[in-house]
């Protein structure tokens, strides 16, 4: 399972933190635009999970998964299955 | 074209992060010229630079750290403080812009990612390659940490380029806009960038700190490559009074760049035309000019050609000539912008830095070189020269 406090750890490594957001908090539901994290920084965290996986996430998983929880549920539907 | 006032500036420089540092190295004579230590220089036929070895990282936000090369960071530094020392309000942003001045980009942050494109795949390259080693980088970084979302604009023309942003932001504010960041913060110290600029042939390989980079001396073998410079908060005259900061640390009253002939041609070098066009343009007689920053290359045919043109323009050892780039190598595109800064700072503390190492002054008739202290007197107008790689050539100059 890829949990949230995996998904912090890599936004932080990735594409850093925004001092104004909450990155500790309950974030599952809160819009990665709103926690300080643009395309570019979802696009350099996203492929860092596909990469330290193995899997491939779906082209438009930057623009469609918009929530924490969204991203963690596409992450882990793609670990299910073969790549 | 109404003459803008500078009413802030940002300094990153070898010998001292933050205008005070800097001032106060540049009057003592402390050069920050020294071995290479961001990387083993061991390899290459030179190993001396200007570093600015600063924190950026602890003084900047976590979120601009993955995607900024070491002198973007050293850009958002001179930029915090130039900004918060002009203290102006920029409303919504859209009549305040920045105009920097480039050379290669981040090239450091651009090897890495090359390296790991190489080494082990497009899947480990950053998404911020994308951006982070392209050559207007700093301007777009700046524009997006201050919201200032007027005019934007990079210059390439290497030395030469720190006056000409300065020009082109003097432009901007013609055209309406009320402040602009200007100037260029420069650097590309790592294995690619050094030998893109020692393949040049006109880097010292001296190995001596203090005999490195001698301009108009008898021993100049080249110069010492730097990383950092300044950048500088222009403003309308008006709006500058307006808000009652007046005329700030001086206006920039005149501006020229020239092109040289093509090499080989027998033609004179554009150098002398760029100066005085600049002083006409200032209305300024060559007699009014207190101090000289001179472009100092270093390289000997380079020397004699400023030597000669100073002397004929302001008369033998007419004017003061400085050079405090002495203590920090040339900066790229931040050399010429520091060297207004320093110019700036000059006519405010009446104080001419020295140029350090120099030992045998070689056009000792022509020039009057500041070497080893400090020369104290009232200064109003200075006059700032750079010359950059390929045949640029830009003058630019202030008045208190």
């Amino acid at each position: 399972m890829f949990t949230v406090d995996d998904l912090r750890l890599l936004l932080r490594e990735c594409a850093g933190e925004d001092e104004a957001a909450d990155l500790d908090g309950q974030i599952l539901d809160t819009e990665f635009e709103e926690l300080g994290y643009d395309s570019l920084a979802l696009f350099n965290t996203v492929s860092r999970i596909e990469r330290d996986r193995a899997i491939t996430l779906p082209d438009d998983v930057v623009s469609e998964a918009k929530t924490p929880r969204r991203l963690l549920d596409e992450i882990n539907a793609a670990a299910g299955r073969p790549a | 074209m109404t003459a803008p006032v500078v009413t802030g500036i940002g300094v990153v420089a070898p010998n001292g992060v933050g205008v005070a540092d800097y001032w106060a190295a540049t009057l003592r004579g402390e050069s920050g010229i020294a071995r290479i230590t961001r990387f083993d220089p061991a390899g290459y036929s030179a190993q001396l630079a200007g570093q600015v070895d600063v924190d950026a990282a602890a003084a900047l936000p976590s979120r601009l750290l993955p995607q900024t090369d070491h002198m973007t960071r050293l850009a958002l530094l001179a930029a915090d403080e130039a900004l918060a020392d002009a203290g102006a309000e920029l409303g919504d942003g859209f009549r305040a812009g920045v105009v920097t001045a480039a050379s290669g980009g981040g090239f450091e942050f651009g090897q890495r990612e090359l390296e790991n494109l190489w080494r082990r795949g497009g899947a480990y390259v950053s998404a911020y390659q994308s951006f982070a080693w392209f050559y207007p980088v700093n301007t777009g970084q700046i524009s997006i940490r201050h919201n200032l979302r007027g005019p934007g604009a990079t210059v390439v023309a290497e030395q030469a380029g720190g006056l000409d942003a300065l020009a082109k932001a003097r432009g901007q504010l013609a055209g309406g806009a009320e402040l602009m960041l200007a100037g260029g913060v420069d650097g590309s110290l790592c294995p690619w960038g050094w030998l893109c600029q020692i393949s040049s042939g006109r880097i010292s390989t001296a190995s001596e700190p203090g005999r490195a980079y001698l301009p108009f001396d008898e021993d100049a073998t080249g110069f010492v490559p730097g990383e950092g410079g300044a950048l500088l908060a222009l403003e309308d005259a008006e709006v500058a009074r307006r808000r009652g900061v007046g005329d700030g640390y001086g206006r920039i009253t005149g501006y020229a760049a020239t092109f040289d002939p093509r090499p080989g041609s027998g033609r004179e070098p554009g150098l002398r035309r760029a100066v005085e066009l600049a002083l006409a343009r200032a209305g300024t007689r060559p007699s009014e000019v207190d101090v000289v920053f001179a472009d100092a290359s270093g390289n000997p045919a380079a020397d004699r050609v400023e030597a000669h043109m100073l002397a004929e323009a302001f008369g033998p050892r007419g004017v003061p000539v400085a050079a405090p780039k002495t203590m920090t190598g040339r900066l790229l595109g931040g050399g010429a912008a520091l060297d207004v800064a320093a110019a700036l700072l000059s006519l405010r503390h009446s104080v001419v830095p020295p140029a350090v190492h120099i030992g045998r002054p070689k056009y000792s008739d022509e020039i009057d070189l500041v070497v080893g202290e400090p020369r104290e007197r009232p200064l109003s107008t200075a006059l700032v020269v750079a010359r950059g790689h390929g045949g640029f050539n830009s003058a630019l100059v202030v008045t208190k």
